[in-house]
Order: structure tokens, then C-alpha cells, then sequence
């Protein structure tokens, strides 16, 4: 028989259904694999107790009948999600020791429907990286090498410790939260599948805040049918938050048919990077093949404004994240700095919030700062947000024109070692989410397939972007895509 | 436009971010990569355009302004790094 904990949702669900299996049978054999995989850093605080106690509850409810389809399953959760009773500290020093008293929508959803939570997942810290490697808790580890070289690479980021334990078969699911990539990303470094929603889809409410008119949650998992099934669990209309839609989610796993005949699929000519490697280049090729073989029509389109997602990007992300940081304070939650004799409230926010924050936080929240300041507001917030404007109007007009889903590269490259990156100024760094954040910015639908290795054996992934709340027909243009590219490799087990 | 030490002082004041002297002319190179990025934005026309708000035009939902879970000051202090007597205590605010 395979090992538990290697199985897929959709594989667990089915012999949970048919009594081949129990809830705290697949629990154990995860909670064996997290304890055996130290070395990936992926869980940060795990919750046995936790589990084992959800896991006998979900037994009871699928012998009782009518289970939901997470009824049992266990999974991994962000840091960046508030938790009930259990350490949420969004990897930062700030809040270490952090106890929510309450629950996160989106996790609470996940919990209604029966699912276990194995713990805690590790992350860059509040979600603000591409490598997983501000975290306080130390890197993630990917656990893909590059052959038998045995230098280790990133997960990616900011989601790097839900793609590492995914990819490592510690748990069946995790959620993952996306501002700029956060998800697609790190999930294309580990040969995993990955959507980001369209905005709105799921709550916000109890997930750390990075930059609110970006941030959405999404499911991370082994493959496209997972993704389905773990996303409908997740979103909700939610009072809690003012930008979460009162539409109905539809049965995402219903619409992958497997049949994408008469589908237009926009390739953007903007997407082609000089310096790109050729391989990525080959794969984003290959993955036009496969659409068009499996009956798409695949036509050229223009974003024209692409190149100033990055900027407008990192002119908003900063804004938005200045102040949702401004309540670290050391006043209500997470750590104060010892104080000198003397010191007044102004020099405990300052030396509180200089301790707390890691140099990445710290320089975002300034470069934030600086252009929401007095005279720079127009300058820069106000004009980034009009080429935001103009950005989804690049969408709006190829949808318009009958195209139904975008087909590019997911990353620039394939992961990376860590600490490769750390003599880079920090624009270098930010371009990893150069195919992502347009989609962010547009609050569109965008899944990460895996798609081939590359000549060192690393997966690759290729993105599909979707039109908003279409999110069903995305998953089943990915599913076509998933089953034409076939891949099936997993990580040789090193740790 | 480029940001000097001062500069970057002032922007760390506003931040409530104590950085040190000796950290400042670093902090202003980085401050300046990220602008000289972000500057490529004054090549966009933007005239006339307005700034998005939503995926999907939509009218913010509204409530009654009305308590909804009050009466929860234990687990509001609950993690507070110093809390006495129902509230949150912070070294002396007026002299």
C-alpha cells in the first residue's frame, strides 16, 4: 500500500469514502513525515494534539455519512493565518508568543468542512520575499536538489514553507497566500499546483494583513483536481470583510471536463524577457503545443503596460503594507523592547518596531512611508495606482476580444540557492515576480502548473491567468495542461 | 530625485523606526534603487485615468453601527505585553 501521506486529496477523500482508510491513519503517517523532515524547516509549529483530536472528530462525522469532501484530510496552514489558540506570528520577531483568540475565516471554513490542521507553515516574513529567507524562523528548504549537487535551494516565497512541505508529501494541502506571487511562485520552484483566486474570492479577515487590496489566499497542492476541491472549501462571502464577494462559489471540481475544444488562449508578447532562459522559453512553447493539441485556439496578444507592473507594484505593496504595519506597537500584541530609564512611548514604538521587524519589513515599511509622505502621494501613490487602472485594462480589452485564458511562463527561472540572491540589490529580487503581480494588480484568477524539469532535473511551472470569478474554467484549462505535460516526477528523498 | 541621509532619518521618524547613524547612508542607497525603479512610472500617461477599486465595479456592503461582539476585554488583553488592571499599560505618555 502507498504511504498515506503521499496521496492526493482526491485519492485520500475516495478511500476515506470507502472505509479503506480513517482520518487518523493519514494524520499519523503526515505527522511521522513532518517529524522526520526537520531539516525543510517547512512546519514551524506543529499541533499533533491538534490534529490527532480533528482527525478522530472527522472519522465520527465521515462514519455518520455525508461528509464534505475535506472531511478528514490533513493539511498545513500559513503562518500568516490567525489560528485559534496556536502561534500565528507571520514569521516576524514582532510577534512572537502571539496567540489569536479567534479563528480565520478561510481556516475556520477549511475546519467546517472537516479538514485537520498538522501545524503551522513557515513563510518570508509577513509574506513580504521571493526565497522564504527573511523569515525569523530560519529558510525553508526546497527538496528538490539540483541532481546529486547537494547546495540548498529555496522554495521559494513568500508561501515557501507550504510548497516545501507539499512537495515533500508532509501534508495532503496547504494554504498559501499571494500579494504578488506568493503562491504561483513558490510552487512552480517545487513541481507543485497553486491558484490564486480571483480577489474577493476568499476572506481576509484573520489573515496577517501585507497589502489589503492585494492580498488573497489560495490552495497549494499536488495537482489541479486538489486545487479544486481544497479552493471551494475556502471561499465564502464573509461579512467580516468589506472586499469579500457575495457570489456563489460554483463546484470548481465539476468543471474540470478535461475539454477545452473552442477555447481562445492569449499568448502576451510582453511576457518574452530578454536574458530569459531557453529552457523556459521551450516549456512555455511546449505548453502552447498542448493547448492548441487539445483543441484551443492560441493567438497572440499585447498587455502593453506589463513592464510597469513591477514598479506600480512596489509603489502600492509598500504603501499598503506602512500602514497595516503601524499597529506593531508593542502596545496590544507580540513583543515590546526593553526600555531605558526614560524612555517615553515615542522611543518604545521606535526600538520595538527596529527589534521586532527584520531588515526586508523594515525597508518596506519605510519605502511605503516615503511615498505616502506629505507632497509624494500624487507623485508616486496616486500615478501607480493609475497604472494600475491601466494594467487591468490590458485585461479587460484581450477578454473582451473572446480570449479566455493567458498562458506564460510562471517564474524567470527555476529555483534558486539559497542565499545566491543575498548580494543583489533588492530590485534583483523582486523580479522573480515579474509574470506574477500583473495578476495581483488586475485581481484576476492565476494557477501554477508544474510543467517539465529543467536540465538540472528542477521543475518548472507554467501560469495560466483567467477572467475574474471564472475560476472554474481556469482549473479546467489547467487540468488539460496538468494532463498533456504529464509530470510526475517527485523529489528524491535526502532529508 | 534622491534621498539623503536626512532624508531617510525623516523617513525613519515617520516609520517609528529607530535606525542608527552609522545605518543611515546604506539605507538611503537602498531607498534610492527601489525609487530609480520606481521612477520608470512617470513614463505612463496617465492623464485622465482613475485609479482602480475593485476587480468588479461594486457598492461596499453596509451594516447597522451597532456593537456586534463587545464585552470581550480578556481576550483583547489577552496578548498584550503589558495589561494591568483592564488596560493596556505604556510608559508615561504626559508629563
Amino acid at each position: 500500500m502507498t504511504e498515506l501521506n503521499t496521496l492526493t486529496i482526491a485519492q485520500a477523500r475516495d478511500a476515506l469514502k470507502a472505509g479503506e482508510t480513517t482520518s487518523t491513519a493519514l494524520t499519523e503517517s503526515c505527522l511521522a513525515a513532518i517529524d522526520s523532515a526537520d531539516a525543510l524547516n517547512a512546519f514551524v509549529h506543529k499541533t499533533p494534539e491538534l490534529a490527532l483530536e480533528q482527525a478522530k472528530a472527522a472519522d465520527a462525522r465521515i462514519a455518520a455519512g455525508d461528509a464534505p469532501d475535506l472531511c478528514g484530510i490533513p493539511l498545513g496552514i500559513k503562518d500568516l493565518f490567525c489560528t485559534k489558540g496556536v502561534p500565528s506570528q507571520a514569521a516576524s520577531n514582532i510577534l512572537e508568543g502571539f496567540k489569536p483568540q479567534y479563528e480565520s475565516t478561510v481556516s475556520q471554513n477549511l475546519f467546517d468542512a472537516g479538514a485537520v490542521m498538522l501545524g503551522k507553515l513557515n513563510m518570508d516574513e509577513f509574506a513580504m520575499g521571493s526565497s522564504n529567507e527573511t523569515s525569523c524562523y530560519g529558510n525553508a528548504v526546497n527538496p528538490w536538489r539540483r541532481g546529486n549537487d547537494d547546495t540548498a535551494l529555496t522554495p521559494g516565497g513568500s508561501s515557501g514553507g507550504s510548497a516545501s512541505a507539499v512537495a515533500a508529501d508532509l501534508c495532503l494541502g496547504a494554504t498559501g497566500t499571494d500579494t504578488g506571487g506568493s503562491i504561483r511562485q513558490p510552487a512552480a520552484f517545487t513541481g507543485i499546483t497553486g491558484i490564486k483566486p480571483t480577489y474577493g474570492r476568499c476572506s481576509r479577515w484573520g489573515i496577517i494583513a501585507f497589502a489589503s487590496s492585494l492580498d488573497q489566499a489560495g490552495p497549494m497542492t499536488k495537482d489541479v483536481r486538489d486545487s479544486a476541491i481544497m479552493l471551494q472549501a475556502m471561499c465564502s462571502h464573509d461579512p467580516k470583510d468589506s472586499t469579500s464577494v457575495d457570489f456563489p462559489v460554483p463546484d470548481f471540481e465539476a468543471a474540470l471536463t478535461g475539454d477545452i475544444r473552442g477555447k481562445t488562449i492569449g499568448i502576451p508578447k510582453e511576457y518574452h524577457l530578454d536574458g530569459m532562459p531557453d529552457e523556459i522559453d521551450q516549456l512555455w512553447t511546449r505548453g502552447k503545443e498542448m493547448l492548441a493539441d487539445a483543441g484551443a485556439k492560441v493567438v497572440d496578444i499585447s498587455l502593453p503596460h506589463t513592464k510597469y507592473a513591477l514598479p506600480a507594484y512596489y509603489v502600492i505593496a509598500p504603501a499598503e503594507a506602512s500602514s497595516n504595519l503601524a499597529r506593531y506597537d508593542g502596545v496590544r500584541y507580540g513583543q515590546r523592547a526593553t526600555l531605558a530609564a526614560g524612555d517615553g512611548i515615542t522611543e518604545m514604538y521606535e526600538k520595538t518596531r527596529a527589534e521586532g521587524f527584520g531588515h526586508e519589513v523594515q525597508r518596506r515599511v519605510m519605502v511605503g512611508t516615503y511615498v505616502l509622505s506629505a507632497g509624494f502621494y500624487d507623485a508616486y501613490y496616486n500615478r501607480a495606482r493609475k497604472v494600475r487602472a491601466l494594467i487591468k485594462k490590458d485585461f479587460d480589452d484581450v477578454f473582451a476580444a473572446g480570449v479566455d485564458a493567458i498562458l506564460t511562463p510562471a517564474t524567470p527561472s527555476a529555483a534558486f540557492g539559497l542565499g545566491e540572491m543575498t548580494e543583489a540589490d533588492p530590485v534583483q529580487m523582486y523580479l522573480n515576480d515579474v509574470f506574477t503581480v500583473t495578476v495581483n494588480l488586475a485581481g484576476l484568477p492565476g494557477i501554477s502548473v508544474p510543467a517539465g524539469v529543467d536540465k538540472q532535473g528542477l521543475p518548472l511551472g507554467l501560469q495560466l491567468i483567467g477572467k475574474p470569478w471564472e475560476e472554474g474554467d481556469l482549473l479546467n484549462t489547467a487540468y488539460v495542461l496538468e494532463r498533456a505535460a504529464g509530470f510526475v516526477s517527485k523529489p528524491a528523498k535526502w532529508w | 530625485m534622491s534621498i539623503d541621509k536626512a532624508t531617510a532619518a525623516k523617513v525613519a521618524k515617520l516609520a517609528r523606526i529607530k535606525v542608527e547613524e552609522d545605518a543611515l547612508p546604506a539605507l538611503a542607497g537602498e531607498f534610492n534603487t527601489i525609487l530609480g525603479f520606481i521612477e520608470q512610472l512617470n513614463e505612463v500617461d496617465v492623464e485622465g485615468v482613475e485609479p482602480m477599486t475593485s476587480v468588479t465595479p461594486m457598492r461596499l456592503k453596509r451594516r447597522e453601527d451597532v456593537v456586534t461582539e463587545g464585552g470581550q476585554q480578556d481576550k483583547i488583553l489577552a496578548n498584550a505585553p503589558d495589561a494591568r488592571e483592564g488596560f493596556f499599560a505604556v510608559p508615561k505618555v504626559v508629563e
